[in-house]
């Protein structure tokens, strides 16, 4: 809650909102026990007033009536009747919208339909025709303010239901034995309340702009009562010869729904969890490069990843995703990097390109060379044309990198065109190439397709294709095959294999399975808490590990054939890296652990294509 | 008697009727399907996406009304859909442990749901009842009064394993329960599940698509194909010995160390249509064995060799 008002009062607009309504209201609040004149009281020798006259601050209307005393009494009024229909249309809206949302199927259809037919008149005249019905007055007046927003809030709420309705945690309610109005009032309300709260903030201001306008149609309070509206109808005939009259409930009007705006827009801010987590602040084009130390020198392998270091900076914590990493690849060469969530590794592929996002990203050490030219700090420019045309990246979600609204061969153009000049026909023939290369059937009816048309792998395939486009030296693949079924899985791998062999690519395969690796990769990397732990041959690594952490991680996942086992767990979980133990990461969950290993930082080390960051290996290498 | 039957189950999602014209045959998810599952016993369900391996599921514990066909726990039919009927017999545990929880509910309410609901239980007793459940999945009472959003994959995977023993059910349907979990989680798991196994005396229904994992939990195995039983097996002997094509194609394509990388199959990348399925058996487009016969028959499950049964008119030899 604290959180929620520091959030709230960081932005200076909706702090001053809250302070001119906070006075307002307070101001309102106190009215009834402040001395003033009775707000009804005509005296027609003293009308039209000037303000600061004696015995009236504001001055006085046509009949004579303290302006003042007015103002606040109409301003009680008018905030009461707002606040009123808002929380009214707001529950009846919610209560449509959650039932609607949570039923679904033909209820669903029915209130919906039902909402879409009062949207349909503009709103003035549909709360016009409720009070023509009804007949004026300031309770009729409230009552079609609220049934005009009830649509707005019903299908708002409905539509955060529909997608909280598909939850597993629905489902699972429904499994403990939970009935449909217990589900709706204690699962699904109190995810659904941060939204009402803040359709409510945003609108509360509205509702009294259009009870005030009802009021100065004369079909809301009616005289001699005064609210905001009706003293600016009774004020309308004398606005040339005495404008004070309409200026002070103006400016009262203006004030309150101004405040309350902006305080809504604070609320809303605050409130909602994807502008808190700073989603909506736009990452920089390239990784923030804040190095300290000196750069290694160049080395002649195609890519070299040396000492990298990148951390994320969020508030006062430092969270070192990846802390002094080391990988190098030659053309024609596949190196696995294999790792839990948390380990780096993604990271490590993404500092790469410098697409870490930035903030929170920062890299703080290390280079990155391509062809022995440092990557890391190098101008937007120079690297954006390397991105995708020299070192391309495969996605594990191929569904969420391809653009849902083009057709595939228009993206497949796009990539190419990005960086050769070449025609529109010469790209569209290239893009049908690609799926040939990537054993896509019928290439030049699927060119046309759009992503939602294919099936997942052949949508990874696309993803291939796009990475292959511009005939890149390196391509780095983020766990490509995880989302896919084990027959896909195998086709692709067979794909992957078949291009670096034909082509010389060099392949950086990032994945968690040992059998991937085993299959595709000359050498391979472990990583853990984000630096290697062990690296070499990959023959040699997995059949003999020399880092714990590897042994058991090799031993811990079932493997095809073994048949029906206990499995070996690794008891604990990963440590969280922006709280790192002194020496070795793994050593909390390791049973050969000493207390030299909990000491200082161990050294990667071991002869040249071997390595191990272990003081006692179980094996020598 | 079988701790859970199931005769002809199916479920058939109607398409929308057309403005005019008749109502196309609708998609048919789940195609006749029976099997039993012996008390104590764990039966793996594997298949690829689509397979209808979680329609199934939700089928069993009531989440979806069956097109045809009859489910019974331990001797009684159970036709409705109505969950919190099954929920006393027959729970699940879901793929993914986050959002299997609701965000604003603490771990206690969230456990305390199906005692109150399934059991009328009091609260002494309730706390009871939550103290021995967390002492059997290992884990701390203090855990009791957070959020879902302060705990792993893990932890959150047997929160949710732990609110499905609150409902001392006869049978526990697993759907994915480790996909979501990093590899030296997923063992941590694994190791969990088959020690509650034991000590409450469950019955697994183990849904994935991953075959190591599921060979090393069950004790059978179905093998799902585009909504059909193709073969039923022994977990130790059905990757080995397959009879039916697609089965041995599964085997074919886990990546297992040691073997050499090669495409099991080179043609046939596009899986059937389920709008416009196909006349025989649904595996004859991709399948190196299909004749014609395949292509105009469906195959029956057929009794082959000692507890193997497969759907193939061309079964692989033993």
């Amino acid at each position: 809650m604290s959180a929620f008002f520091k959030l709230l009062f960081r932005n200076r607009l909706a702090a001053m909102g809250a302070v001119v309504l906070s006075a307002i209201l307070l101001l309102v609040l106190i009215t009834p026990i402040l001395p003033l004149n009775d707000p009804d009281v005509t005296a027609t020798a003293d009308r039209f007033k000037r303000p600061f006259s004696e015995g009236h601050l504001l001055g006085t209307d046509h009949l004579g009536r303290d302006l003042l005393s007015r103002l606040l009494h109409g301003t009680r009024l008018s905030l009461a009747i707002g606040i009123a229909a808002a929380l009214i249309a707001a529950t009846i809206g919610s209560a449509i919208g959650i039932i609607a949302g949570y039923f679904g199927g033909r209820t669903d259809n029915i209130i919906m339909r039902g909402v879409d037919m009062l949207m349909a008149f503009p709103y003035i005249l549909l709360a016009l025709a409720i009070v023509a019905a009804l007949g004026p007055g300031l309770m009729n007046a409230l009552i079609a303010v609220a049934a005009v927003n009830v649509p707005f809030f019903a299908r708002n709420i409905r539509g955060i239901t529909v997608g909280l309705a598909g939850r597993e945690f629905i489902d699972a309610a429904r499994l403990a034995g939970m009935g449909h109005s217990r589900i709706i009032l204690t699962e699904l309300l109190p995810n659904v309340l941060p939204v009402i709260v803040i359709a409510m903030s945003t609108t509360v201001g509205w509702m009294i702009l259009e009870t005030a306008g009802l009021s100065f149609l004369g079909l809301g309070s009616q005289p001699p009562q005064a609210d905001l509206g009706s003293m600016l109808g009774e004020a309308r005939s004398a606005m040339i010869s005495h404008p004070h009259t309409s200026i002070v409930p103006g400016i009262m009007i203006f004030l309150i729904v101004m405040s309350i705006n902006l305080l809504g827009d604070g609320v809303r801010d605050a409130l909602d969890p994807r502008l808190r987590s700073g989603a909506l602040s736009r990452p920089r084009a390239t990784t923030l490069v804040e190095r300290v130390g000196d750069t290694p020198a160049a080395t002649d392998d195609l890519l070299a990843i040396q000492d990298l270091e990148t951390q994320f900076h969020v508030g006062q914590r430092v969270y070192r995703a990846v802390g002094g990493v080391s990988l190098a690849v030659k053309p024609g060469e596949c190196l696995g990097v294999i790792g839990e969530s948390g380990s780096g590794k993604s990271v490590t592929a993404l500092s790469v390109m410098g697409l870490v996002a930035s903030p929170p990203g920062v890299i703080t050490g290390g280079a990155v060379r391509f062809q022995g030219e440092d990557l890391i700090g190098a101008p937007y420019e120079s690297l954006r044309r390397k991105r995708g045309d020299r070192v391309a990246y495969i996605f594990q979600d191929p569904l969420s990198t391809l653009h849902p609204l083009y057709r595939i061969g228009q993206q497949l153009a796009e990539a190419i065109k990005s960086h050769h000049k070449v025609s529109n026909a010469e790209a569209r023939e290239r893009a049908i190439q690609l799926l040939n290369d990537v054993r896509i059937p019928n290439a030049e009816a699927r060119v046309d397709n759009y992503p939602h048309e294919m099936s997942g792998g052949m949508r990874q395939r696309i993803g291939i294709a796009m990475a292959l486009a511009n005939a890149p030296d390196v391509i780095i693949a983020d766990e490509p095959t995880t989302a896919l079924d084990v027959t896909v899985q195998a086709q692709i791998l067979t794909l992957l294999d078949d291009l670096r062999r034909d082509r010389g690519l060099a392949i950086i395969f990032i994945t968690h399975d040992f059998g991937v690796v085993a299959q595709l990769c000359d050498r391979v990397a472990v990583m853990y808490a984000g630096r290697i732990v062990e690296e070499g041959p990959t023959q040699v690594v997995l059949d003999a590990p020399a880092h714990p952490y590897t042994k058991r991680l090799i031993a811990c996942v079932p493997e095809l054939g073994g048949g029906r086992r206990e499995l070996d767990a690794i008891p604990g979980l990963p440590p969280v890296v922006d709280d790192l133990p002194a020496g070795c990461a793994f050593a909390p969950r390791c049973d050969k652990a000493q207390d030299t290993c909990r000491a200082g930082t161990i050294a990667l080390a071991g002869p040249s294509s071997r390595a191990v960051r272990c003081l006692y290996p179980e094996e020598a290498i | 008697m079988p701790a859970l039957k199931v005769d002809d189950l199916a479920k058939t999602f109607p398409l929308k009727k057309p403005l005019f014209g008749p109502a196309p045959p609708g998609v048919r998810a789940v195609r006749p399907m029976s099997f039993e599952v012996a008390t104590g016993e764990t039966l793996g369900v594997v298949g690829e996406s689509g397979c209808g391996k979680s329609t199934l599921a939700r089928m069993l514990v009531g989440l979806l009304e069956p097109s045809e066909g009859r489910i019974e726990i331990e001797g009684s039919a159970l036709d409705t859909a109505d969950p919190a009927e099954f929920g006393k017999l027959i729970q699940y545990v879901f793929q993914d442990p986050q959002s299997s929880l609701n965000p604003r509910k603490t771990i206690r309410q969230v456990m305390e749901a199906p005692l109150k609901q399934l059991h009328g239980m009091q609260r002494p007793q309730r706390d009871r009842r939550i103290s021995e459940i967390f002492a059997s999945v290992n884990l701390r009472e203090e855990f009791l009064n957070r959020y879902p959003h302060e705990f792993s994959g893990g932890q959150a995977q047997r929160i949710g394993i732990a609110r499905a023993l609150a409902a001392d059910p006869r049978i526990i349907i697993l759907d994915e329960p480790v996909s979501a979990l990093d590899v030296s989680v997923q063992a941590q798991v694994l190791n969990l599940l088959a020690d509650l196994k034991l000590r409450f005396g469950l019955t697994y229904l183990f849904i994935t698509h991953d075959l190591a994992v599921v060979e090393a939990v069950s004790d059978r195995i179905i093998v799902l194909y585009f909504g059909a039983v193709v073969e039923i097996g022994r977990a130790e002997s059905i990757f080995a010995n397959p009879r039916h094509p697609y089965t041995k194609l599964l085997a074919d394509s886990a990546p297992v160390v040691g073997k050499p990388l090669k495409a099991p199959e080179q043609k046939g990348l596009e899986l059937p249509d389920p709008l416009n399925p196909p006349p025989g058996c649904a595996f004859a487009g991709r399948c190196p064995r299909a004749t014609e016969i395949c292509r105009t028959n469906v195959p029956d499950l057929n009794e082959m060799g000692e507890d193997q049964l497969a759907a193939c008119h061309h079964p692989l030899e033993s």
